[in-house]
């Protein structure tokens, strides 16, 4: 490895850092605004011109709140809990690839920080071990809501990781690769999975919401019924980070679902275009299909009530998982045919 | 930093980390220590270019069953006063077990040094890749494979079977 790579890796790393907490943010602001417009309120417009600087003074809030530990919390455990949530929620955009190669500089640089062969296991990896954050937080808060919110999370979690995986195997089976960047490369133009796939891709988007915590599986944080949840007993910056990692998972997983089903960063008429042109292009293209994923889950939340636990489970194992594996089955078969091996 | 450095250094790490499960007081930093120990050990594999045994045992491992211990421990919430005694008998066979494992893992040491090896090599470079093993898997080591999965298949069919029958009783 040379030093202009490392330079650029790391530049690299930096903005998508900067850029994640940035969009993490303003999803807040938009996420206001958003259930403002549906409610038919008027939303946040006291801080800067339509309220636009509201995530500022709410970060500024946060930072000023008092840092309060309970008194029988398990100290540590109880500071590393929303520690391990934003590391899980910020990791996996290390494995997406954002465009195609920008030519800055004379050298060719790949919008990727890490072209894994195992990407997408990589981002399951990831996603399995995101639990860690809630449990930890809320069983180390010491309280009896905090340990409901931190148990329903991970009975969810590993409830629903079983379809989602089944779902996007199905994606694997069709590129012949684990990798995302060839997953996406497979997708050139118009060649979107979602048009080969569209259950698995209904399956891998109600699992993603079960995933996130997100309405209306937000069951972890069910405030009618847990006070807050995992993090009933979190205050501070603390508690800004466990609302901070949900936003910036959401963030990161409306990008994940786009590279697997929506092309990535291909769009209709690509060929046209060249060098840092089609990467821009490329990149905005991304960015729009983020940005509209971000928006349909928050109108999801606001539009439809909280399951209840039991359905819940009932969802995940004996409708969600039957459902992906017969279409997993489905789609081995047609490959198996199309590669003419029966 | 040469290879040898870092597998030195995360193999220490690796055996700090799983006497802390031992040691530790309280049950759920135990198991938090074994998750550590897990990620240490992956760390292990992707040293040897074993990306794909690596990420398998960071989801199996770190994310699932991990959990799940953790989901037990929680709702248990076992402490100092919940502490069951152990007797004598379990006690000297628990030495027993432990000793005789640690003599088969120093038997399979013994092996390594004799050889001259010292530290891991991995004889081909890219074994640990998931296209060179998924080949494997499907040809050399299928029947293996097959029976593994079979038996997987069972053990999940039993854990169902037993549950349901705990329900039958309490309904």
């Amino acid at each position: 490895m040379d030093t202009a790579m490392l330079i650029e890796k790391s530049a690299l790393v930096l903005l998508l850092f900067l850029i994640s907490l940035g969009v993490a943010a303003y999803q807040t602001y938009f996420e206001r605004k958003l259930a403002a417009w549906i409610q038919d309120r008027v939303g946040p417009d006291r801080a800067g011109p339509f309220g636009i600087l509201q995530p500022i003074a709410d970060g500024t809030k946060m930072f000023l709140k008092e840092d309060f530990i309970p008194a029988k919390a398990d100290k540590w455990l109880f500071i590393i809990g929303p520690g391990i949530s934003m590391f899980t929620a910020l990791i996996t955009s290390s494995v997406i690839p954002w465009g195609t190669n920008l030519n800055l500089f004379g050298r060719d640089i790949s919008l990727q920080v890490a072209d894994f062969n195992i990407g997408i296991l990589f981002v399951f990896g990831v996603v399995s071990i995101g639990v860690y954050g809630i449990m930890i937080g809320g069983w180390a808060s010491n309280n009896k809501y905090s340990l409901y919110g931190a148990i329903r999370a991970s009975s969810q979690m590993i409830s629903y990781e079983l379809a989602m995986g089944i779902s996007a195997i199905t994606i694997v089976m069709l590129t012949g690769s684990l990798s995302l960047n060839d997953i996406v490369q497979s997708q050139h133009g118009m060649n979107w999975n979602v048009f080969y796939q569209p259950l698995a891709f209904f399956i891998f988007f109600i699992t993603s919401l079960a995933e996130l915590n997100r309405a209306p599986f937000d069951l972890p944080e069910c405030e009618s019924e847990l006070i807050g949840g995992y993090h009933t007993e979190y205050s501070s910056m603390k508690l800004g980070l466990y609302l901070f990692s949900e936003y910036t998972s959401m963030f990161v997983s409306s990008a994940i679902m786009a590279v697997l089903f929506f092309g990535g960063y291909n769009f209709p008429g690509m060929d046209a275009f060249s060098g840092n042109t089609l990467a821009i292009l490329s990149i905005a293209a991304f960015a729009l299909k983020i940005f509209l994923f971000i928006f349909v889950i928050m109108w999801i939340r606001w539009t439809i009530p909280r399951f209840r636990f039991d359905q819940l489970m009932h969802l995940g194992w004996k409708v969600l998982i039957p459902v992906a594996i017969v279409n997993m089955l489905i789609t081995g078969l047609v490959v198996a045919w199309n590669q003419g091996w029966m | 930093m040469s290879l040898q450095m870092i597998s030195v250094i995360l193999g220490s790490l690796t055996i700090a980390s799983g006497l802390m499960v031992v040691l530790s007081k309280h049950p759920i930093r135990s198991v938090i220590y074994l998750v550590i120990t897990f990620f240490f050990i992956s760390a292990m594999y992707i040293l040897m270019n074993a990306q794909f045994l690596a990420i398998v045992n960071m989801i199996v491992y770190a994310g699932a069953i991990m959990v799940l211990f953790l989901f037990v421990l929680m709702l248990l919430n076992l402490n100092k006063e919940m502490e069951p005694e152990t007797s004598r008998m379990s006690l000297i066979t628990a030495v027993i077990a432990g000793g005789t494992l640690f003599l088969v893992m120093i038997t399979a040491l013994r092996d390594t040094f004799q050889y001259g090896k010292g530290y891991v090599q991995v004889p081909v470079q890219d074994a640990g890749l998931v296209e060179k093993l998924g080949k494997l898997l499907f040809s050399k080591y299928l029947v293996p494979f097959e029976i593994s999965s079979i038996l997987f298949i069972a053990a999940m069919v039993g854990a169902v079977l037993l549950a349901k029958r705990e329900k039958q009783i309490i309904d």
